[in-house]
C-alpha cells in the first residue's frame, strides 16, 4: 500500500514521517518516532492511556488515523517538561501520589494539563467529568483527583503545600 | 490492533466527496469522527477498500442560526454542540443529551452526523433527532435530498442514507416558550452505552399537552419513536395516572437485545422508568 509523507509539530518540533494510511497515530508516535510515553491501553477508546493534544484536545491516539494528523501542532506528555523542571501536573501527581503502577499516568498527565487550560479553576466534581475519559486500573482515582487540584492551585498561585 | 489496508482520500470540498463516493461506489466508506468505524475496522468487521475522511471539509462544522431553525453542520463534533450557545438557546435537548455521550476526549472527535448515520441502536442522537422532529440534508450524485428524523432508521446499521450520499446538515426547529425537553439516560458508567433511554420532547397549551414525542434509545433495533405512548399524553393535561400509561405504552414497543448491560425484562422496565422521568422534567419545564 502506498505510504504518504506527513509532517506536523511534535512538542515544538517539526516533524516529518513516512506512514501508510491504515497506522494509528498513537503507533507512529511510539514506533517511528520514539516517543514512548503516549501508552497503548485498550485500543478502542475507553481508556485513556494514549491521550495525546491535538491542535489544543485532548484525543485518544488510538483512533485517530496518523495521516488525520498532517498539519496538526501536537503535544505529548515527553512535551510538558521542556527544560527538564516538571510542569505543574506532574509535581501535583508526585506530591499526591496520583499514580500507582504508573501505566494510565501518562494519558492522565496530558489529559489534566488540557483540562486545567479549559478549566484553570475547576470543582472536584468537574475535575471528575473532565478526567472521566482516563481509566485507572488500580483504581487511585481519589489521589489523581487530588494531584489535579494540586495542579490547579499551583499554576494560579506559584506554591501550593501537598495535603 | 490496526485497520486492514485502504486507501486514504482526505477531500477537502464536499463536492469532491461525493465525486469520490461515486467513483468508489461501495468500495468507499466515509469517515467522520471514526470512533465507531475505526473500531470496527480494527476487528475486519469492515473493511472499505477506500476511507473518505471529511474532516478537512471546514464548511460541514459549526452550528448557525437559520431563523426558526437551528442549522447544524454534520461535522460538528460533540463538544463543539456542548459549547455553542445558540443550542443552549433554542435546542437545549441537544447539547445536555451531548454531554450524556462518552467522555472529553471522544467528544472532542465524534460528530453528530456520524452518530446520526452509523444507525447503531446505542447511539443517543437518533433518538434525539426523532423527539427534536430534525430534518437531515444529504447529498449525493444526484443532488440534495431532505429526509424527516423520524422515519430515517430501517434497521441496525441500516437508514435511507444511500451508499453514494453524503449527510450535510441537521434542521432543528427552535424549541419555544412552552416547549419542555428531557433525555434520560441509564449507564452503567462514564462513556457507556445506554442500558435504556427516553427522548421526550412536548409542548403545553395551558396545562394541556398540545404536541409530544417521546424515542428511545437502544431498546430495539433502531431508535423506536413511541407513537401509543405519545397518543396517551396528546391533547390531555398530563398527570402521573397518565404518564404511567405512556410509560407501559412505551415499554410494549421495547425489543431490546440482552447483553451485559441487562436482560430483556430489566431492559424494558428501565425503558419505562426512562420515559416516565423524562416526560416529567419535560412537563416541568414546559411550565416554565
Amino acid at each position: 500500500m502506498k505510504k504518504t509523507h506527513i509532517t506536523f509539530t511534535l512538542n515544538g518540533q517539526p516533524v516529518e514521517v513516512l506512514v501508510e494510511p491504515r497506522e494509528l497515530l498513537v503507533h507512529v508516535l511510539r514506533e517511528q518516532l520514539g516517543q514512548t510515553g503516549s501508552h497503548i491501553g485498550c485500543e478502542t477508546s475507553h481508556c485513556g492511556a494514549c491521550t495525546v493534544d491535538l491542535d489544543g484536545r485532548s484525543l485518544k491516539a488510538c483512533t485517530l488515523l496518523a495521516v488525520q494528523a498532517d498539519g496538526s501542532d501536537l503535544l505529548t506528555v515527553e512535551g510538558l517538561a521542556p527544560g527538564g523542571e516538571l510542569h505543574a501536573v506532574q509535581e501535583g501527581f508526585v506530591q499526591e501520589h496520583g499514580l500507582q503502577c504508573g501505566y494510565c499516568t501518562p494519558g492522565m498527565l496530558i489529559r489534566a494539563y488540557r483540562l486545567l487550560q479549559e478549566n484553570p479553576n475547576p470543582t472536584e466534581a468537574e475535575i471528575r467529568e473532565g478526567m472521566s475519559g482516563n481509566l485507572c486500573r488500580c483504581t487511585g482515582y481519589q489521589n489523581i483527583i487530588k494531584a489535579v487540584q494540586y495542579a490547579a492551585k499551583k499554576l494560579a498561585e506559584g506554591e501550593v503545600e501537598a495535603a | 490492533m490496526i485497520p486492514g489496508k485502504f486507501e486514504y482520500h482526505a477531500p477537502e470540498t464536499l463536492a469532491d466527496a461525493v465525486a469520490l463516493l461515486g467513483q468508489y461506489g461501495e468500495d468507499g466508506k466515509v469517515l467522520a469522527g471514526g470512533h465507531s468505524l475505526l473500531p470496527m475496522m480494527k476487528l475486519r468487521f469492515a473493511e472499505p477498500a477506500h476511507l473518505i475522511d471529511l474532516n478537512r471539509i471546514k464548511d460541514l462544522r459549526g452550528v448557525r442560526d437559520g431563523g426558526n431553525k437551528v442549522l447544524i453542520g454534520a461535522m460538528t463534533v460533540e463538544n463543539d454542540l456542548i459549547a455553542a450557545d445558540l443550542l443552549w438557546a433554542k435546542c437545549p435537548l441537544v447539547p445536555e443529551a451531548a454531554k450524556q455521550i462518552a467522555d472529553p476526549q471522544v467528544r472532542n472527535r465524534g460528530t453528530i452526523g456520524g452518530d446520526v448515520c452509523h444507525g447503531d441502536p446505542g447511539n443517543d442522537h437518533p433518538a434525539i433527532m426523532i423527539a427534536v422532529d430534525a430534518t437531515f440534508v444529504v447529498v449525493g450524485p444526484e443532488g440534495e435530498r431532505k429526509l424527516p428524523a423520524n422515519g430515517f432508521y430501517l434497521g441496525t446499521y441500516w437508514t435511507q442514507l444511500e451508499e453514494s450520499e453524503v449527510l450535510t446538515e441537521i434542521q432543528i426547529p427552535a424549541f419555544n416558550d412552552n416547549t419542555g425537553w428531557a433525555y434520560h439516560k441509564l449507564k452503567r458508567k462514564t462513556g457507556d452505552w445506554a442500558t435504556a433511554a427516553s427522548a421526550v420532547v412536548l409542548e403545553l397549551d395551558g396545562d394541556v399537552c398540545s404536541r409530544v414525542n417521546i424515542a428511545l434509545t437502544n431498546v430495539g433495533p433502531t431508535a423506536l419513536k413511541a407513537e401509543e405512548a405519545e397518543a396517551v399524553l396528546a391533547g390531555q393535561v398530563v398527570d402521573e395516572n397518565l404518564i404511567e400509561q405512556a410509560a407501559q405504552k412505551a415499554m410494549a414497543i421495547c425489543d431490546p437485545a440482552e447483553d451485559l448491560r441487562g436482560d430483556v425484562e430489566y431492559k424494558t422496565h428501565m425503558a419505562g422508568e426512562m420515559t416516565r422521568r423524562a416526560i416529567r422534567q419535560a412537563v416541568q419545564r414546559a411550565r416554565g
